[in-house]
């Protein structure tokens, strides 16, 4: 890392998360335009868009290659009161609370208070969607039976694809001339709408052009007031760049990068987009500029890299748009999930992995930030290397990059029915999420927390924290006579809710399709422009809806240890266990120990526990998939969690497995906390057992010290490991490389930890098993490694 | 037929090439004093305590017909071996797994059905099963099927062995497997008798005849301080293996006290010693002493 980097690189971290009011402030002005009054809806989201690129501030910090920034000034996150207005309370709370905070200035309260508020309450997105859901609905959220990404942020989830490597906004403008030329208004009835649509797409790449030309007169300025030459020259440079794209397709890499950055810039400016946006298959795009400049001598390796680490630093003064209440539980990060993709294949299925990725993973070791996120996409074509390089990055213990099997991704692209080459040009954005690039909108609509799903039919339909009754009556379970019995009750209740999510969803991806197009999105994902039809309006190529189950592992549990304990070994009735329950095992210490230690779990290679865990996959894809979507999609299942798992466990009471009430539910498709103890062979066997195929991504996490992977023979198991799972079709595994701090914490609370591996010396072994000395010595090892 | 294992870990990455499955035979007929398997010497059940994770309920006291078991004031469960019988009721009472018993009657099959689960590392890694202990040779009926039956399947099979075994027997199973892991550990007999309580002159005797057959050996080596890691014993250990011509590599294991907090669980303490583990440094000057010397060694196996 140079110099210039790490200036730029410090100046990120340290900058700190606030709310800027300028946003709010150009959206509501604009709105209260007659002219935009006036317009249709595309219309005015469309002038709304080019007022914003043209009135908002724009500024080049010292040492800057790559230009332009969503707020005005690094890490100053808009609001999008269109989408979900704020109260002063809320402001307040973002400005106080000690997890993921943003300061919150006079200046924005009083503008809220006299002019965001009092145009938007009522007529925000939030207000709309919250008022048009039923009774059902607003029980079962409250409950946390589920929840609802759309009511603070907007559909977005999607990736960019080669599209602006290859065309200009001009190229884009002349197509969409073309489908205006096409519109048949003899004969189509939505001709109209088209129309609309298709003038918003055109006034929105306006804006865009408007906001870099703003940008290459401001470098231009700066140049001509700049004393050392060399910066003088890379202003003018940077003004050339600005000049050209994105009214032209780029012919560098430099202006290659420049033209993503101001299309992310405009997407996460239109609104508050989840998963921000994301250039996905950064090294396969990239790569014609690349080899052109070398070959050429216009570029040099390291030029190239410090290009690439500026454009890094750009993603990570880009926190999260502020989130509040249940969202902000179920997503309570900082990170805008953009995720860089490395690897995997070419379009015609051949080895995809060049000089280009293993270049981007020597910037992703070096800049160690929060953002962007990054993943190796590895398929059985990629070679050892690749993944061998990824792993010494992930040995660093920051968590990055996760590793996909793409081989998993193309095929479950393709039963979805994209074609052969969409899929390969596709991957994984936000935590898993497969997706064909460029031409699909694939949208997360809620978490669906399965274990208190079970929890309700335990209770014949009633919340036990509540008392209320919010589910169906399914039967009382201690007069079930079998297992079975038990399972058909769990199916009719997961229908129940899982009609009431969908329900729902339909009546968000109405509103949105209504009231809050994305003309801009739309000019970039394919086929909207051919189309004339908008993003949020079915205008991709593919439309997919998700529904996330949270708490696989737990639910999994759960059923095993019922079947178990009461239905086959007799060991307990279904009166006393649920009463163990309802005490939260206060009393029942023996028994829990019992459903603890004594009792199959899921993760552990034992087809006694996996078994539960497929027949909890069917029921959930059964009920769920290839359901249609209101604007011409299909449902589809994914299983992540991203910090909602936590949140989950809060609102489910004690349950069957020996969890006690509160505690997290299991994350992602991962075993119980601590219950795997076969080690990652017997882990990654059990999860080998679900058909990853049939969903849309899972999540897989693994703990592993240090020392397990501190030689290359390590490095080299690893591989090989993953290698197994990935020929056992698993979507994805991530390593958490455990800290000093984790072993001390594992010291105090050892029965959180008993699937801790630690290397030892020429052996592993469970932490929690070593003497207290011998944890002493890894533990200062652990604190010693030089990582 | 039937034999005694202790354990059965999955994702062994230390004990041969791969990843591989180790199957530890109970009963060894040495006595390292720094021994860090001590379960595995014995060829019986043997009655092992957790205290670390007892909810000192006293369950097994009260299922125990013997009266083997007793609680302290503090709550903490004491046996008396003498009385017990290796019945198996307190680890069927207790919740905990706080209190069991080490070792367990096994079939080939059941064992190959374990390491069955693990056929795709196996094939993925070059890896296989690694046959150790205790020590293997202790039931070499069992060795010998199992090797057999492995191989049969088309399963690489290392043995990890002290080669203290009758020459027949010894060099009859050892060729059979596809790698033998051989423990070496001081050189000088009387050392050697001292700390490991038997002569080392067949095992150095074995290792010779095995070194004869081909058969690719990797030498294990536990490196302790005050023991083994003086300069006369790294020499006179590398003037033996430059001589063989089978040796592919000489793994150094520093000596860590894993086996310490066991030995407590079998109330054996006075049967052991504790050392120092070795520093780096040590380490470091023993591997590139034997590089030094023209053998190939590195840290860990």
């Amino acid at each position: 890392m140079n110099e210039r980097i790490k200036k730029l690189r410090e100046s990120s971290i340290e900058a700190k998360p606030s709310v800027s009011s300028e946003r709010a402030r150009i959206v509501t002005e604009a709105y209260r335009h007659p002219e935009v009054e006036r317009a249709s809806i595309p219309l005015q989201r469309a002038q709304v868009f080019k007022d914003l690129m043209q009135k908002k501030a724009i500024f080049i910090e010292d040492g800057e290659l790559i230009v332009g920034e969503r707020g005005p000034a690094h890490k100053a996150s808009p609001t999008y009161p269109e989408v979900c207005c704020h109260s002063l309370e809320d402001l307040e709370i973002l400005n106080s609370r000690p997890k993921t905070s943003y300061a919150v200035d006079e200046e924005t309260l009083q503008l809220y208070h006299d002019e965001v508020i009092p145009f938007w309450r009522g007529r925000s997105m939030r207000d709309r969607l919250l008022a048009a859901m039923t009774p059902e609905w607003e029980d079962a959220y409250e409950a946390g039976i589920f929840t609802e990404f759309m009511e603070q942020r907007t559909p977005g989830h999607t990736v960019l694809g080669d599209k602006i490597y290859k065309k200009g906004l001009l190229d884009i403008k002349k197509d969409i001339e073309e489908s205006l030329a096409r519109l048949d208004f003899y004969n189509d009835p939505e001709a109209l709408d088209k129309q609309q649509e298709l003038e918003a797409m055109s006034i929105a790449a306006d804006g865009l052009m408007i906001y870099a030309s703003r940008y290459a007169e401001l470098a231009r300025s700066l140049a001509a007031e700049e004393k050392s030459p060399q910066r003088k020259k890379e202003l003018e440079k940077i003004a050339a760049v600005c000049e050209w794209v994105p009214t032209h397709a780029p012919r560098d890499f430099w202006e290659a990068l420049q033209y993503y950055w101001f299309v992310h810039v405009g997407v996460t400016t239109e609104y508050n987009t989840w998963d921000s946006f994301n250039p996905g298959r950064l090294d396969q795009n990239l790569y014609p500029f690349y080899k052109k400049g070398l070959e050429e001598e216009t570029l040099t390796r390291d030029r190239a890299k410090e290009l690439l680490e500026a454009f890094w630093v750009k993603f990570n003064n880009q926190p999260a748009p502020p989130k509040v209440g249940v969202t902000a539980e179920e997503s309570g990060t900082y990170t805008d999930f953009a995720l860089i993709n490395v690897g995997g294949l070419k379009p015609d299925g051949s080895d995809g992995a060049n000089e280009l990725s293993y270049l981007i993973l020597d910037v992703i070791e070096e800049m160690r930030l929060l953002q962007p996120s990054s993943m190796v996409q590895v398929s059985a074509k990629n070679p050892d290397s690749l993944l061998l390089r990824a792993l010494k990055i992930v040995k660093t213990g920051f968590g990055q990059p996760s590793i996909f099997n793409t081989d998993a991704i193309v095929q479950e692209l393709m039963r979805q029915g994209k074609t052969v080459e969409d899929a390969r040009q596709g991957g994984s954005s936000g935590c898993v999420e497969a997706g064909a690039f460029g031409h699909e909108a694939y949208i997360l609509t809620g978490y669906f927390n399965m274990p208190k799903v079970l929890e309700i039919t335990l209770n014949n339909g009633i919340d036990p924290r509540t008392g209320k009754k919010i589910g169906l009556e399914t039967g009382d379970p201690r007069k079930f006579g079998s297992f079975e019995e038990l399972i058909s009750a769990l199916e009719q209740q997961m229908k129940h809710f899982i009609d009431i999510k969908i329900r729902g969803n339909n009546v968000v991806e109405k509103l949105y399709a209504t009231y809050l197009p994305a003309p801009f999105l739309s000019l970039f994902i394919d086929d909207c422009v051919a189309k004339g039809k908008d993003y949020h309006n079915g205008g991709a190529r593919y439309n997919t809806r998700y529904i996330q189950g949270v708490g696989l592992g737990t639910i999994t549990d759960m059923l095993t240890s019922l079947k178990y304990n009461v239905f086959d070994q007799k060991t307990v009735t279904m009166d006393e266990m649920l009463q163990a329950l309802s005490q939260n095992f206060k009393g029942y210490e023996r028994l829990r120990d019992r459903l603890i230690n004594k009792t199959p779990k899921f993760g552990n290679d034992d087809d006694y526990a996996d078994q539960q865990a497929r027949r909890v996959f069917d029921l959930y894809f059964n009920l769920i998939d290839d359901r249609p979507t209101v604007c011409g999609g299909k449902y589809r299942i994914n299983l992540l969690p991203t910090t909602v798992h936590v949140y989950f466990g809060k609102v489910t009471g004690a349950t069957p497995d020996g969890r006690l009430a509160s505690e997290p539910v299991s994350e992602g498709i991962s075993p119980v906390q601590g219950m795997d103890r076969k080690g990652p062979t017997a882990v990654i066997k059990s999860e080998g057992k679900l058909d990853h195929i049939k969903t849309g991504g899972t999540l897989l996490n693994q703990k592993f010290t240090p020392q397990l992977l501190a030689d290359d023979e390590g490095l080299e198991k690893l591989k090989d490991l993953i290698r197994s799972y990935f020929r056992l079709m698993g979507h994805h595994i991530q390593f958490n490389v455990v800290t000093a701090e984790t072993l001390r914490d594992a010291q105090k609370h050892p029965e959180k930890y008993r699937d801790l591996i630690v290397r030892v010396a020429g052996y592993s072994d469970y932490f929690v098993d070593c003497a207290k000395e011998l944890q002493d010595e890894i533990i200062r090892r652990t604190e010693h490694e030089s990582f | 037929m039937k034999g005694m294992i202790f354990d059965l870990k999955h994702y062994a990455i230390h004990d041969g090439p791969g990843i591989r499955a180790t199957v530890f035979f109970k009963g060894c007929p040495l006595h390292c004093l720094w021994c860090h398997n001590p379960e595995g010497i014995s060829p019986e059940k043997e009655l092992m305590l957790m205290p670390n994770r007892c909810a000192r309920c006293g369950d097994c006291v009260r299922a125990c017909k013997y009266g083997a078991l007793a609680q302290k004031e503090d709550g903490e469960v004491v046996v008396d071996r003498s009385r017990c019988t290796l019945c198996g009721d307190c680890e069927q009472v207790c919740q905990r797994e706080a209190i069991s018993l080490v070792g367990r009657e096994m079939s080939i099959e059941d064992i190959l059905a374990e390491v069955e689960k693990d056929r795709i590392f196996f094939d993925q890694s070059g890896g296989g099963v690694t046959l150790t202990g205790g020590e293997p040779l202790f039931q070499p009926e069992l060795a010998e099927a199992l090797i057999d039956r492995l191989r049969q399947v088309g399963i690489h099979v290392a043995l990890d062995t002290s080669g203290f075994a009758p020459e027949e027997t010894f060099l009859w199973i050892a060729q059979k497997s596809d790698l033998v892991l051989f423990d070496l550990k001081v050189m000088d007999d009387e050392q050697h008798k001292k700390f490991v309580g038997v002569s080392n002159r067949l095992i150095l005797k074995n290792l010779r005849a095995l070194d004869k057959t081909g058969k690719p050996i990797w030498i294990r080596f536990p490196l302790i301080p005050g023991v083994n890691d003086g300069l006369e014993n790294l020499k006179a250990m590398a003037d033996f293996l430059l001589e063989l011509k089978s040796v592919k590599m000489l793994n150094v294991l520093p000596y860590h006290k894993g086996g310490m907090e066991k030995v407590r669980r079998l109330d054996q303490g006075d049967q052991f010693e504790i050392f120092e583990p070795p520093s780096q440094a040590i380490i470091d000057s023993a591997i590139n002493y034997f590089t030094d010397r023209g053998l190939i060694a590195k840290q860990g196996g």
